[in-house]
């Protein structure tokens, strides 16, 4: 029996044709708005990873985007070592921190588990408004983009819109290896039923934080590029509204799907630019309406409506 | 007279204001973990309610000319009421699906309610004053304690006793416990479940608002007053286990008392030690001070 | 006879030749103005909609009195307090729109985020809103202008006379972000400078809501003055709750950073018989009166220091470009530092080399209830601070402009 929806055997071809409207994109639109989304539409598939394939709801994700965006940003600014090399130190931390909230919050399941990561991004929103290095209100100002390799110019924006593309891809990549992969396969058996899961034998914990920390890698790449992106980190990037914003993301684009936070990710960026011009408050009223109706009659989101609709209408 | 350096009359007026916060603590808490206990959703727009609740006797105070005392009763009311309707028609959807659904409906409530109020009211904050009847002070020696502050302790004590034993001791509380533990049976037995549940928001929500019109003259009434407090809340609640009312009330002084001393020895991290400890307790203890696992 | 049309259309093309070499200069034919400020958090009422409005105020009175040859236009956004949007609104102002100059940027971190993204793109930015100074100091570019008031004018206003009416013992809470310590710094300085003695500080949690415990301490240790090194709700939720604890008026506060709006927002109550230093204040003369006014029929409140400001720097802004017939920043720069500045804000005004727009600072004190005899009618001027007094002497400047 194929189980595949028509969505998923077309795939291939989606894949394709996004790839190319991603190349040629930055010819059509603003480049910077782009990127601005692609970082946040990385930070939301690996996000969704975590929830919407291991079944784990982090409330603090915002962790790990800051965190790697100051590292990269620091060792970028201060220590003077080319973008590349920041980004990786930004990924690295991102990861190193993914596996100490993991290992800590991992013991407890559902809201605890949430819980206890919002505590914990909380203490790091405080260790940056509190160390020196971050400067705190000011945020990290003054990254310079540099060259990459020692050769590429990346204040110019073209070059730069690349690059932050090939990242996306990149990460796009690994998730979609990690999902489609004996590991992605059991990670959504211990989302659909744990307890037999460990039945089976299965070390669930060290799954889950495997998952964890691929999860935390990946929003850590997307915190770094986004740092050289707009050549500044601030405490907003570890606030948990931005933890509540890429929920909303994944929410939206459809939770579980692979292209759903990319869809997530594109129109949150886009509505908040839209709106930033008319008064700030709205965009929240709006962030919020969109939020109840997506949790109350539009559950499966952008992409999981489209699917269903196409299974509906009967195409094989 | 000093304790570790600190003169004592200095570490007393510190505990007692601890003591204070811990007070709105326990209520807002109290609120969650009813509503948490008996519902199993995490109300995050609690604080928004909280806030509504100040906003409510402001408004009331400064467009209609209704004094803090009515106050204390409507504002409740009202909010209460206004919580009754998210109950019925948005709430009540989400109980057969996963619980974190409820948490992010209600989320999602609280940036519609903090936006609408911010666009209305700005951010600078509006000023309540305090009511006739409780200014003033008393020179308890070691401090000058401003009588409505020991009006909010005395409150808080009253209405989270009040609510304890209502839940724990009465029929009533009887009800809504069987009712969430076995709501099919408790129908059976011809209790109507589903108004049980509307009411246990309600009355949750209430709390959080009639913290909102005891905080007013103390806080500037504005939007973020509710959002700056919830995550804190929710950690007091985490600490002292998800469904155990007494839990919640105990921790939530406990906390204000623990908050008071971070504040006389190292002020700047008095904001992050509650998320601290929530971590501590919970790799300890993970069921929280007070919950049963 | 030459019929009338045609003398008119002639008159009409004689005109646009005329300006057409004009706007030649102008890049993309208009001045475009970006305010970029807090429309809607903590700071929109001391800034906000009121520099949107003083904005236009400026353009439009400038373009009724001076009848420049070219458009003047405004594009506005909410920078939400936050450094990150301040920068990319910037950015994409100045590469999409052909903005020409990023204005108010009220809030130290988005100020100082855009005066980078300004200088890389060769912007000028003017501001009215911000306060810390690194921003003439450490930071400074030379394509910005600090215009209103900053940290170290605050503190040499309000420290040095409460100092010298007799406060000599200072206690300070502080905001403990970079903003908080740097007028805590100043002010302390300032305090030990004129005999007096700082005996402790505590710092709060920013924002915070409750002082209750850091008051306290402020009350044990008995000092004569309690220097608030806060802005906005934490003043004011301070002020609040000093009252509350019998902490004033037995001990006084000094507002280190206030505006008119905390004081109507507070009360004359609590507030009064403090001391503040301002750049600006409504009521002053009849010049300012006559401004003021025309602002509160449309904003329903007497402008803040820093909306005044927006409208001065605006204006003068506007008028170097005419001048100079273009809108190239370094030009236009040149002639806004070359020409004082003489209107209802600002007395011989003068712009210096690291961007420091100096000018008269007041002190103020705030009205008892019963001496309020109108509304708004909150301050007494205690005394005018000269220029050269109130901001920090270019001797002493850290900006490495300043060849010393």
């Amino acid at each position: 029996m194929n189980s595949k929806s028509y969505l998923e055997t077309k795939l291939p071809l989606l894949f394709g044709a996004l790839f190319v409207i991603g190349l040629v994109a930055p010819f059509a639109m603003y480049p910077t708005f782009l990127m601005k989304i692609l970082c946040y539409a990385l930070f939301a598939c690996a996000f969704n990873l975590l929830l919407g394939f291991a079944g784990l709801l982090s409330f603090g994700h915002a962790a790990f985007l800051g965190t790697a965006g100051y590292v990269c940003g620091l060792m970028v600014r201060d220590v003077g070592v080319t973008p590349e090399v920041g980004i990786l130190a930004g990924t690295v931390a991102a990861g190193l921190l993914g596996w100490l909230f993991g290992s800590l919050a991992i013991r407890r399941t559902g809201i605890y588990f949430a819980m206890i990561t919002l505590a914990l991004a909380q203490m790091v929103f405080f260790l940056a408004l509190q160390i020196k290095e971050t400067g705190g209100e000011d945020g990290l100002q003054g990254v310079p983009r540099g060259h990459l390799f020692g050769i590429v110019d990346l204040s110019d924006n073209l070059a730069m819109y690349y690059l932050v593309f090939a990242i996306f891809c990149f990460g796009f990549f690994v998730i979609y290896r990690t999902i489609h992969s004996p590991f992605g396969q059991i990670l959504k058996a211990i989302r659909e039923n744990e307890p037999r899961a460990i039945s089976l034998g299965y070390d669930v914990n060290k799954f889950k934080l495997i998952a964890f920390v691929i999860s935390a890698a990946l929003a850590g790449m997307a915190g770094a590029t986004k740092t050289l992106v707009f050549q500044l980190a601030s405490l907003s990037d570890v606030h948990w509204h931005a933890s509540g914003e890429v929920v909303l993301m994944t929410l939206l684009g459809g939770l579980g799907t692979i292209l759903g936070p990319i869809v997530g990710a594109a129109t949150i960026v886009s509505l908040q630019t839209q709106l930033a011009d008319s008064v700030g408050s709205w965009v929240t009223v709006i962030m919020g309406v969109i939020f109840v109706i997506c949790v109350l009659s539009f559950r499966r989101g952008i992409i999981g409506e489209l699917q269903a609709l196409i299974k509906r209408s009967g195409v094989n | 007279m000093e304790i570790f350096g600190i003169p004592t009359a200095l570490l007393g007026s510190q505990l007692l204001v601890g003591l204070i916060n811990g007070s709105f603590y326990a209520i807002l808490s109290l609120g969650l973990a009813i509503i948490f206990g008996l519902l199993n959703i995490i109300n995050f727009c609690h604080g928004a309610q909280y806030m509504m609740g100040a906003f409510v006797a402001w408004i009331a105070l400064t467009r209609f000319g209704i004094n803090y005392w009515v106050a204390l009763i409507a504002a409740p009311l009202i909010v209460g009421i206004v919580g009754v309707l998210i109950e019925r028609l948005m709430l009540r959807r989400l109980y057969k699906l996963d619980h974190l659904y409820g948490l992010l409906l209600t989320f999602g409530l609280a940036l519609i309610f903090e936006g609408i109020f911010r666009d209305q009211f700005g951010i600078s904050g509006e000023s309540y004053e305090v009511p006739e009847a409780l200014t003033g002070g008393v020179n308890l020696g070691f401090m000058f304690l401003p009588i409505y502050r020991g009006w909010v302790i005395v409150a808080s004590l009253i209405v989270c006793f009040g609510t304890w034993y209502m839940i724990e001791r009465t029929k009533l509380g009887a009800y809504l416990r069987a009712g969430t533990e076995n709501s099919q049976m408790v129908q059976a037995l011809g209790i109507n479940v589903p108004l049980l549940i509307t009411f246990t928001y309600g009355y949750g929500v209430a709390l959080a608002a009639f913290a909102g019109v005891l905080a007013a003259p103390i806080f500037q009434v504005n939007p973020l007053m509710g959002s700056n407090l919830i995550i804190v809340v929710f950690a007091v609640v985490v600490i002292g286990g998800m469904g155990s009312i007494m839990g919640s009330i105990l921790t939530g002084l406990g906390l204000g008392l623990v908050e008071g001393m971070t504040k006389v020895f190292y002020p700047e991290a008095s904001s992050v030690v509650v998320f601290v400890i929530m971590v501590i307790v919970l790799l300890v203890r993970p069921a929280g001070l007070f919950g049963k696992s | 006879m030459v019929s009338r049309k045609f003398t008119t259309t002639a008159c009409a093309a004689a005109l646009a030749a005329l300006s057409f070499n004009a706007q030649a200069q102008i890049s993309g034919g208009s001045v475009k103005i970006g305010v970029l400020t807090d429309l809607s958090g903590t700071y929109s009422d001391l800034a906000g909609s009121g520099a949107v409005l003083a904005t236009r105020m400026a353009i439009d009175d400038f373009i009724a009195n001076e009848k420049p040859g070219f458009k003047v236009e405004m594009v506005t956004a909410d920078h939400q307090n936050k450094a990150d949007i301040a920068s990319n609104k910037a950015r994409e102002w100045i590469e999409r729109e052909n903005v020409d100059t990023v204005t108010e940027l009220v809030t130290t971190s988005t100020a100082l985020a855009v005066m980078k993204v300004a200088k890389e793109k060769d912007r000028l930015v003017i501001m009215n809103g911000p306060a810390a100074t690194p921003i003439t100091n450490e930071q400074c570019n030379d394509v910005s202008i600090h215009y209103t008031y900053d940290t170290y004018a605050l503190a040499n206003g309000t420290a040095k006379a409460v100092t010298a009416q007799g406060g000599k013992s200072w206690f300070f809470l502080t905001a403990d972000y970079a903003f908080g310590h740097a007028l805590e710094k100043d002010s302390a300085a300032v305090v030990t400078a004129n005999g007096g003695k700082v005996v402790g500080t505590v710092r709060h949690p920013f924002p915070g809501s409750d002082f209750s415990s850091f008051l306290l301490k402020a009350q044990a240790s008995g000092a004569q003055v309690i220097g608030l090194a806060n802005a906005g709700a934490d003043t004011t939720n301070a002020i609040k709750q000093a009252a509350e604890f019998g902490i004033t008026p037995k001990q006084s506060l000094a507002g280190l950073l206030m505006f008119i709006t905390d004081v109507h927002a507070l009360g004359l109550k609590p507030t009064q018989g403090m001391f503040l230093t301002t750049g600006y204040y409504w009521d002053r003369t009849d010049e300012t009166r006559a401004w003021s006014k025309r602002f509160f029929e449309k904003q329903k409140k007497m402008p803040t220091m820093v909306q005044a400001g927006q409208y001065s720097s605006i204006y003068h802004y506007l008028k170097a470009v005419k001048a100079t017939g273009t809108d190239d920043t370094t030009k236009v720069m040149a002639m806004m530092k070359k020409t004082p500045i003489n209107d209802f804000f600002a007395k011989n005004g003068q712009i210096r080399d690291d961007g420091r727009m100096v000018h008269d600072m007041y002190l103020v004190q705030v009205k008892k209830p019963a001496d309020s005899k109108y509304p708004w009618d909150y301050y007494t001027i205690k005394a005018t601070i000269p220029a050269a007094e109130a901001f920090q002497p270019l001797a002493q400047s850290r900006c490495p402009l300043i060849k010393k």
